[in-house]
């Protein structure tokens, strides 16, 4: 496979990725904009651009964080990176691009999207409330990966589209927590605290693991659970650990196909073993944050090593 | 006004390759027709199939217009004109041959030397080189109109990179979708082999140090050229990687393209590019998009690239002129396709008829495509042929004039029903160790009433063309 091609694979899993990430943002901000709190409305905002790394982006072109801005530079504005508009029409570019490697069912999922998103966009503002334009990303973020998944030949196309959504993935789930964690609640003290666990709640929402969470381990809402689940948890399909796993699956294919070791899955299964042996009480001893910092750092090398090992064309 | 040829229609009688179609048509009420062709549309527009028009703005995924009523061809029609095509693209090649060679046809004073050796588009490059197989161009789109049940003519030939081929076969594929029992109640010779014989045409003119299966690419400049659709659904159908310049490099003697898997060699380039752009260090320094160093792999026979460079000097309007001179010369045949008369401005006695006659005439610059920079006399006003006649005087050269044809007209969905409309016909000629045609082509409309125009960047349309099985 042409490296190039390789690269607009991966790229175009990632802004899918990163699009359906931006929408449960906005909804969960939504959601949290309806119900009065001690943290107040403006914090949650704030800490919710944080975590896509637009805060400062959106501060240089909205005064105030009224829904009305959000949404328009969380769905609608084209120069933030991380929109969904953004992200919808990179990864159709994409696409486009490297239209052989892909099934007729996956383009088609993905110029659909591209298509409704500009008659979206061309709607007048507010016929789309904002609840429906985050379930829109949702489900169209849900055809292309499941387009990908029932009709994708499982070469090596399939392997470079999967690391680009694991690697996003579990990017923007350490992201999450990051911000949640640390912008919040900087004090130990609140931990624990009713206002502690109404935090936490609202980032399980954000990643849509509300439900299964409590299915998963029921009772009472704990820092640890949830860090457990989010972390630790295998069965969570955005724990990090579950995105490693799925690095590892995928590079560890790459390898047999190519029959040639890389850097990159050398880096994965060091990864992974960190935290196939990690527990949630050494992760808090050694701090959230410390260790969220640390494992966003990981990721970027393997990404970095995919890069160099793949995409560049470079390797001889 | 002159009487055009109604391709279904004698008087009242509808003529036998449309008999099928005359019911089909009845049974199609208006608003049936409308959902159809919103159908259609959907169908184009969900597949990606759509073409951006140079200088012209605005939607960059416009679609091409596409009609739904077929142009029919019997097998008998069809089998004079491919014999006719056949005859063409291989006189085309002999001459490139010869003229990169020995140029025995301008020794032999049957074509100016001139004409070909001071042409824009001779390539010096390549002089002394033979291509495998003694083919430069390996596709060859020739254009055709129809005056008359019997009467075809070559308006030009195009042995670059024609396009187009992609609408031929995916408005069959509409159609197929479309109108299942169209095609199950008429015979109709299918064109989805195409794909299969370009790729075996491409691999056998792999170069000589090729052992085994060649690797074929084609070469795109990249997803914002207008037909870069076209490119990467070839590329798909063939099952071949379709590569931008920097994804290929030369080192030693030759091309490499950068995988997933380390460097993979490359044998054969279907390149959708011009051949100034393909090699900085050989054409134009200032070109992003080539490779540098392909032209010496080329010149030792490490890669072959489709077409050859310097084919172009064989599509020249200029050079047209004197096609049949070559079926002659080289075949030792008569032309079985005319064509059409042509008056060259660069010739004093030619540019006064010109001039003369200037509201009858079509004229086109020598180098211009795609309907730009062309007058169509009859359709024009005054105030536009006086300004074209002062562009002519400017630079005579530039010029060719024909009389204005008679285009064929095909039944054609309008607004107001079904009315006669103008077309043309490109067939894709494909030339290796043998040469192909597949039975079909793409026929271009003018969807306006009364236009002449089919260039799909001046309101032209698609249909799908019909070959009856005997």
């Amino acid at each position: 496979m042409l490296s190039r091609t390789a690269d607009n694979l991966y790229w175009l899993a990632r802004y899918m990725e990163r699009a359906e990430t931006t929408a449960r943002l906005l909804e969960v901000g939504a959601r949290i904009a309806l119900i009065p709190s001690a943290a107040g409305y403006r914090n949650e905002w704030d800490s919710l651009l944080r975590a896509t790394g637009s805060a400062d982006g959106f501060a240089a072109r909205h005064a105030d964080a009224s829904q009305k801005n959000i949404e328009t530079y969380l769905f609608f504005d084209h120069d933030n990176p991380s929109s969904v508009a953004a992200c919808i029409t990179r990864a159709r570019e994409n696409g486009r691009i490297v239209r052989t490697a892909l099934t007729s069912q996956v383009w088609d999922a993905l110029n659909t999207a591209f298509q409704e998103l500009r008659s979206i966009e061309s709607a007048r503002r507010g016929v789309w409330e904002l609840s429906r334009l985050t379930e829109w990303t949702m489900r169209h973020s849900a055809m292309v990966r499941g387009a990908i998944e029932a009709t994708l030949l499982r070469d090596a196309g399939y392997d470079f589209l999967n690391l680009g959504y694991h690697l996003e993935r579990a990017d923007s789930t350490a992201r999450l927590m990051d911000v949640k964690y640390y912008v919040l609640l900087p004090r130990a003290d609140f931990v624990g605290t009713g206002l502690d666990n109404y935090q936490w709640t609202t980032l399980l929402r954000a990643m849509s693991a509300h439900r299964a969470f409590h299915w998963a381990y029921g009772g009472e809402v704990t820092a640890a659970k949830i860090a457990d689940f989010l972390i630790l948890n295998p069965q969570c399909p955005r724990a990090l650990i579950t995105c490693v796993q799925g690095l590892n699956t995928h590079l560890d294919r790459l390898t047999r196909a190519y029959r040639r070791t890389s850097t990159a899955q050398a880096q994965a299964r060091v990864a992974l073993a960190g935290l196939a042996e990690a527990r949630v009480d050494e992760i808090f001893d050694e701090g959230l944050h410390e260790f969220l910092t640390r494992f966003i750092g990981d990721m970027a090398l393997v990404g970095l090593a995919i890069h160099d090992s793949y995409l560049s064309g470079d390797m001889r | 006004m002159t009487a055009f040829f109604n391709e279904m229609y004698q008087g009242q009688q509808v003529r036998a390759p449309y008999a099928a179609l005359g019911d089909w048509m009845q049974s199609m009420p208006a608003e049936l027709r409308s959902l159809k062709q919103a159908e259609a549309e959907q169908l184009f527009r969900r597949i990606g199939i759509t073409f951006a028009v140079y200088g012209e703005g605005g939607d960059p995924d416009r679609l091409i217009p596409f009609d739904m009523f077929p142009r029919v061809f019997t097998a008998g029609e069809w089998s004079r004109l491919e014999r006719g095509i056949k005859q063409r693209a291989k006189a085309l090649n002999a001459f490139l041959v010869d003229v990169y060679g020995r140029g025995e046809i301008v020794r032999a004073g049957r074509i100016p030397g001139n004409l070909v050796y001071q042409n824009a588009a001779y390539e010096k490059a390549v002089v002394g080189i033979k291509p495998p197989k003694g083919v430069y161009s390996h596709i060859v789109g020739i254009d055709l109109v129809r005056t008359g049940p019997d009467d075809f003519f070559v308006l030009e030939d195009n042995c670059r990179t024609p396009s187009g081929v992609s609408y031929m076969l995916e408005n069959r594929e509409i159609m197929m979708r479309m109108f299942p029992d169209l095609f199950r109640a008429n015979r109709i010779e299918p064109v989805d082999n195409y794909p299969e014989i370009l790729r075996r045409t491409l691999a056998s003119v792999a170069p000589a140090k090729c052992k085994g299966d060649p690797t074929v690419v084609i070469l795109t400049p990249g997803h914002f050229n207008s037909a870069y659709y076209e490119h990467s659904f070839l590329a798909d159908l063939m099952g071949v990687e379709l590569v931008e310049g920097q994804d290929l490099f030369v080192e030693g003697e030759f091309v490499w393209m950068r995988t997933t898997e380390g460097p993979r060699r490359v044998d054969v380039i279907y390149r959708r590019i011009d051949d100034a752009f393909i090699d900085p260090l050989c054409f134009r320094p200032d070109s992003m998009l080539g490779i540098p160093g392909l032209m010496d792999v080329y010149r030792s026979g490490g890669v072959s690239i489709c077409s050859a460079p310097g084919a172009g000097v064989a599509d020249d309007k200029a050079v047209y002129t004197f096609v049949p001179e070559m079926v002659r010369f080289y075949l030792g045949e008569e032309p079985l396709l005319q064509n059409v008369p042509t008056w060259q401005c660069g010739k004093a006695d030619d540019l006064a008829h010109v001039l003369d006659k200037l509201p009858e005439l079509v004229v086109k610059e020598v180098h211009g495509s795609g309907g730009y920079g062309m007058l169509v006399g009859p359709k024009s006003s005054k105030a536009e042929i006086e300004a074209f006649r002062a562009r002519i005087v400017a630079d005579p050269g530039n010029y060719i004039a024909q009389p204005t044809l008679a285009l064929s007209t095909t039944p054609t969905f309008v607004n107001e029903g079904v009315a006669p409309r103008h077309v043309d016909l490109r067939p894709y000629c494909l030339v290796g160790e043998s040469i192909e045609l597949v039975p079909g082509g793409l026929t271009r409309v003018a969807l306006k009433e009364g236009s002449l125009v089919v260039n799909s960047s001046q309101g032209g349309g698609v249909k799908d063309t019909w070959v009856l099985a005997e």
